[in-house]
C-alpha cells in the first residue's frame, strides 16, 4: 500500500511554480531564463521566488530578446543543462521561431543523435483575460507541424506539476503552453512531492456513450460543462483532454471514436490548419467504418484575434459546443 | 555647432534639473505660441496618463502602459517633425502620436479594446501601434527607403525602448539604414527598465547610442527629460536625414542617427505590474527631480510666456478636454462583431464568409449574452 502523499491546494499557475521549484530541487542542471522571471518572478507569478531560492545564476534575467532565449537555451542544452526558457506570452515568440524549427526540433536528427536540446520552451498562451493585442493568440499548431519538437499543453494543477516535471526531464524539446485564462480559475490537491505525468497520454475526462469531444487547455472547462449540461437531453458525451498536442494519443482518440462513431473536435485556435484537421483526418484513415455523423470542429475563426471588445465573440464557449455536440449526434 | 557630432556618452543638456538654461547651452529656435504648445501638451499628455491609468484600475479600459515621465522625449521629437514625416511608435508613444496628429480619444479605443483606435486618421503620417518589441524598426527603415527611393522630402521618427535594442529587429533595421542610407531618425526611450529588467542588464555597451557607430551612423545622448533639448537633436537629426548626401567612403551613411533620450517611467510598465517589486522608491524619488513639466514651466515663466493665471487656464482646459476625450471614447458605438471579419483580406474569401454566416446565426439563436458571458 503506498505511504499517504501530502498534497496541497494549488492554481494552475501555482503548480507552474511548484513544478519548477521541484525540479530545479530535483536537478541542478535545470535552470530557468527569460524576462522578468527573476526579482519580479515573472509577469504570472509563474517563477515567483525561485530567484530567492536557486540564486541569479539559475534564475536569470535575459535581455529582452526571444531569439536570443530560445538560442542561447539550445546551447546550453547541447552543453548538458536543462534549460527552461519562458517566453512572456506565445503572441511573442515568433522572434525565436527560426531558434525553435531550424534548430531546437532538427539538432537530433542533423547530428544523428549526438547532439540533442533537452529542453522546455514554456509561454502562456490564449484569450479570454481582455489582454492587448498579441497577448491572446492560440498558435499551437504552429509548433505541433514542427516535426521534433513535443507540444503540451495542459488544463489542471495536477497535470500542470506532472507534466511539466516529465517535459524537463524529456530528451527532447517541449514547448509548454499554459492556458492563462484558468491561471488562477481553481484549485486542485497537488502532490507536495515530485512526480510525472506522461507526455503523449490524453486524459478523460468525462466518460460518455453517445460521442467523443477532443478538446484540450483553457477549452476543457466550457467542454465539460457543455457536455454536463446536455445530459438533460439525453446526450452522453465523453471528453477526452489530449494534453500533448505532438505526438498525439491515436489510441485513445481511436479507442474513444470506436465506442462513440461520433467526434467533435474543441479548439480556440483558428479553424483552417489547426489540429482539429490532424485529429479528423486521424479518425478517418484508422476508423472510417465506425463512423456515423460528419465529425465537427467548434473553434475560433479564421481571423487575426481581435481587441478584446470582441474576444468573447471569437472565443467558443459552452453555448456553441453544445450546438456542435447536438448536431453531431443528431445528425 | 552640430549637437550630433559628438562622444556619444557627452549627452546634450539645455535646461539644468530647476529649469534653468545650462551655461554656454543653446536654446533651439522655436517661436513663443510654440514653446507654449509643448508646455500644453505636456501637461495633457501627463493628465491624460493619470486619468487613463484610474479608468483601468474601475475596471473601464484594460491594461494600459503609463508614459508619466517620458512626456519631454515624446512632445519634445514629436514637435521637431514636419507634417509629412512618419512617427512610427511602439506602443507607449501615447503624446508622441497625439502631437503628430493622431487623436487622444482613438488611443483610448485602442487600449479600450477596440480596433478602431488602429485606424489611422486622414493626412496623419503615423504608423499604428506596435505591441511586439523592435519589430516596428525594420517598418521605419522601409518606409524612409521608401521615401528615398520616391525622391519624396520626408523623415521617419522611429520610437522603441531600451530593451527593444537587445532584439534581434532592432540591428536588423538599423543596419539596413545604414546600409541603404534612408532618411530615418531612431529614438530609443532609455526609459531604464524593461518591465523588471534594469537598462545594465540588456547590454554591456556604456551608452545605448554608441550602437550606432556600428552601423555607420552618428548615435547621440540626450537629456530625454528636457523638451528643448530633445527638440534640438531631433531637428537636427532630421535636418540630417533630409539633406544627406552621397556617403564619402566605406562604413559611413549620412542620413540615419540614433538618439538615446535618457529618462525614466515613473509608474509601472504597464498597469498589470508592480514597480515596487523590482526597483527602490529613492530611485523614482531622485528622478522625479528631473521632471520634465516643472523644469520647462519654470524656463517659460523665466521667459515672460507662462504666469500663475496661465498655468491656471492651460490646467482648466486639459481637464475639460480629456475629461470630453474620455466621454466620447466610451460612448464611442461598441464595435460589430462582424468586424472582425470584414479587414482580414480586401476579398472576403468564401470560407471566411461562411464562418461569418455561422456566427450570425449563433448570435440569432443564442443571444449576445449568452455568446459573450464570462
Amino acid at each position: 500500500m503506498s505511504q499517504t502523499t501530502q498534497t496541497q491546494s494549488l492554481t494552475l499557475v501555482q503548480a507552474v511554480r511548484d513544478g519548477l521549484y521541484g525540479e530545479m530541487e530535483r536537478d541542478e542542471d535545470v535552470l530557468v531564463m527569460g524576462e522578468d522571471v527573476g526579482e519580479n518572478g515573472g509577469v504570472f507569478r509563474a517563477t515567483q521566488g525561485l530567484i530567492e531560492e536557486f540564486g541569479g545564476d539559475r534564475v536569470i534575467d535575459t535581455p529582452l530578446a526571444e531569439s536570443g532565449i530560445v538560442g542561447t537555451a539550445i546551447g546550453m542544452a547541447a552543453y548538458g543543462l536543462r534549460p527552461v526558457a519562458e517566453i512572456q506570452f506565445l503572441g511573442f515568440m515568433y522572434p525565436a521561431f527560426d531558434q525553435m524549427v531550424s534548430h531546437a526540433a532538427r539538432l537530433r536528427t542533423r547530428s544523428r543523435g549526438a547532439y540533442t536540446a533537452p529542453m522546455v520552451v514554456r509561454a502562456p498562451y490564449g484569450g479570454g483575460i481582455r489582454a492587448p493585442e498579441h497577448h491572446s493568440e492560440s498558435t499551437e499548431a504552429f509548433f505541433a507541424h514542427q516535426p521534433g519538437l513535443k507540444v503540451v499543453i495542459p488544463s489542471t494543477p495536477h497535470d500542470t506539476k506532472g507534466l511539466l516535471a516529465s517535459a524537463i526531464r524529456d530528451p527532447d524539446p517541449v514547448v509548454f503552453l499554459e492556458p492563462k485564462l484558468i491561471y488562477r480559475a481553481f484549485r486542485e490537491d497537488v502532490p507536495e512531492d515530485t512526480y510525472t505525468v506522461p507526455l503523449g497520454e490524453a486524459a478523460v475526462r468525462r466518460e460518455g456513450s453517445d460521442v467523443s469531444v477532443f478538446t484540450w487547455g483553457a477549452m476543457t472547462r466550457p467542454t465539460i460543462e457543455a457536455a454536463e449540461e446536455l445530459t438533460e437531453e439525453g446526450i452522453d458525451a465523453e471528453v477526452i483532454d489530449l494534453r500533448t498536442l505532438s505526438p498525439l494519443d491515436e489510441e485513445t482518440i481511436v479507442e474513444s471514436f470506436k465506442k462513440t462513431g461520433r467526434a467533435v473536435v474543441v479548439h480556440e485556435a483558428p479553424k483552417s490548419g489547426g489540429l482539429a484537421g490532424e485529429i479528423t483526418t486521424t479518425i478517418q484513415e484508422e476508423v472510417l467504418l465506425y463512423q456515423e455523423a460528419p465529425v465537427k470542429r467548434v473553434t475560433g475563426f479564421d481571423v487575426p484575434f481581435p481587441l478584446y471588445a470582441l474576444e468573447d465573440y471569437y472565443l467558443p464557449e459552452a453555448a456553441r459546443i453544445k450546438d456542435g455536440i447536438r448536431e453531431t449526434v443528431e445528425f | 555647432m552640430s549637437v550630433l557630432q559628438r562622444d556619444p556618452t557627452d549627452r546634450v543638456e539645455i535646461l539644468d534639473e530647476d529649469g534653468h538654461v545650462r551655461e554656454g547651452a543653446e536654446v533651439p529656435e522655436i517661436g513663443d505660441d510654440r514653446l507654449v504648445e509643448m508646455y500644453r501638451h505636456l501637461r495633457l499628455a501627463r493628465h491624460f496618463d493619470e486619468r487613463a491609468v484610474s479608468l483601468q484600475r474601475q475596471g473601464r479600459m484594460g491594461t494600459y502602459p503609463p508614459l508619466s515621465g517620458q512626456e519631454a522625449a515624446q512632445v519634445g521629437s514629436s514637435f521637431a517633425m514636419d507634417e509629412q514625416d512618419w512617427l512610427v511608435p511602439s506602443y507607449r508613444e501615447h503624446a508622441a502620436m497625439h502631437a503628430h496628429g493622431w487623436p487622444l480619444e482613438q488611443i483610448l479605443l485602442y487600449w479600450m479594446g477596440a480596433e478602431d483606435g488602429n485606424v489611422p486618421p486622414a493626412e496623419t503620417n503615423t504608423f499604428s501601434v506596435a505591441v511586439p518589441i523592435a519589430t516596428q524598426i525594420p517598418h521605419a527603415a522601409g518606409l524612409a527607403w521608401a521615401m528615398k527611393l520616391k525622391g519624396d522630402d520626408g523623415a521617419v521618427v522611429c520610437h522603441f525602448g531600451d530593451g527593444g535594442t537587445s532584439e534581434g529587429d532592432f540591428h536588423e533595421g538599423l543596419n539596413f539604414a545604414g546600409a541603404f542610407d534612408v532618411p530615418a531618425v531612431f529614438f530609443c526611450n532609455n526609459n531604464q527598465w524593461a518591465i523588471s529588467v534594469p537598462r545594465d542588464r540588456q547590454t554591456a555597451s556604456e551608452t545605448l547610442a554608441q550602437k550606432a557607430q556600428a552601423y555607420g551612423f552618428d548615435g547621440v545622448q540626450v537629456d530625454g527629460m528636457d523638451p528643448l533639448a530633445v527638440y534640438s537633436v531631433t531637428e537636427e537629426a532630421l535636418d540630417r536625414a533630409k539633406t544627406g548626401g552621397e556617403p564619402d567612403e566605406i562604413g559611413t551613411a549620412t542620413r540615419p542617427t540614433m538618439i538615446e533620450a535618457v529618462q525614466y517611467r515613473f509608474g509601472a510598465h504597464t498597469t498589470a505590474d508592480d514597480p515596487t517589486v523590482y526597483r527602490e522608491e529613492s530611485e523614482v524619488e531622485r528622478w522625479k527631480q528631473k521632471d520634465p513639466i516643472p523644469r520647462f514651466e519654470t524656463f517659460l515663466r523665466e521667459r515672460g510666456l507662462l504666469d500663475d493665471e496661465r498655468v491656471e487656464a492651460i490646467g482648466q482646459a486639459i481637464q475639460d478636454e480629456v475629461a470630453e476625450t474620455i466621454e466620447a471614447a466610451e460612448q464611442h458605438p461598441q464595435p460589430e462583431p462582424a468586424e472582425m471579419f470584414a479587414s482580414v483580406y480586401e476579398d472576403m474569401p468564401d470560407r471566411l464568409e461562411q464562418q461569418l454566416a455561422y456566427l450570425e446565426e449563433l448570435r440569432d439563436s443564442h443571444g449576445d449574452d449568452t455568446l459573450t458571458e464570462e
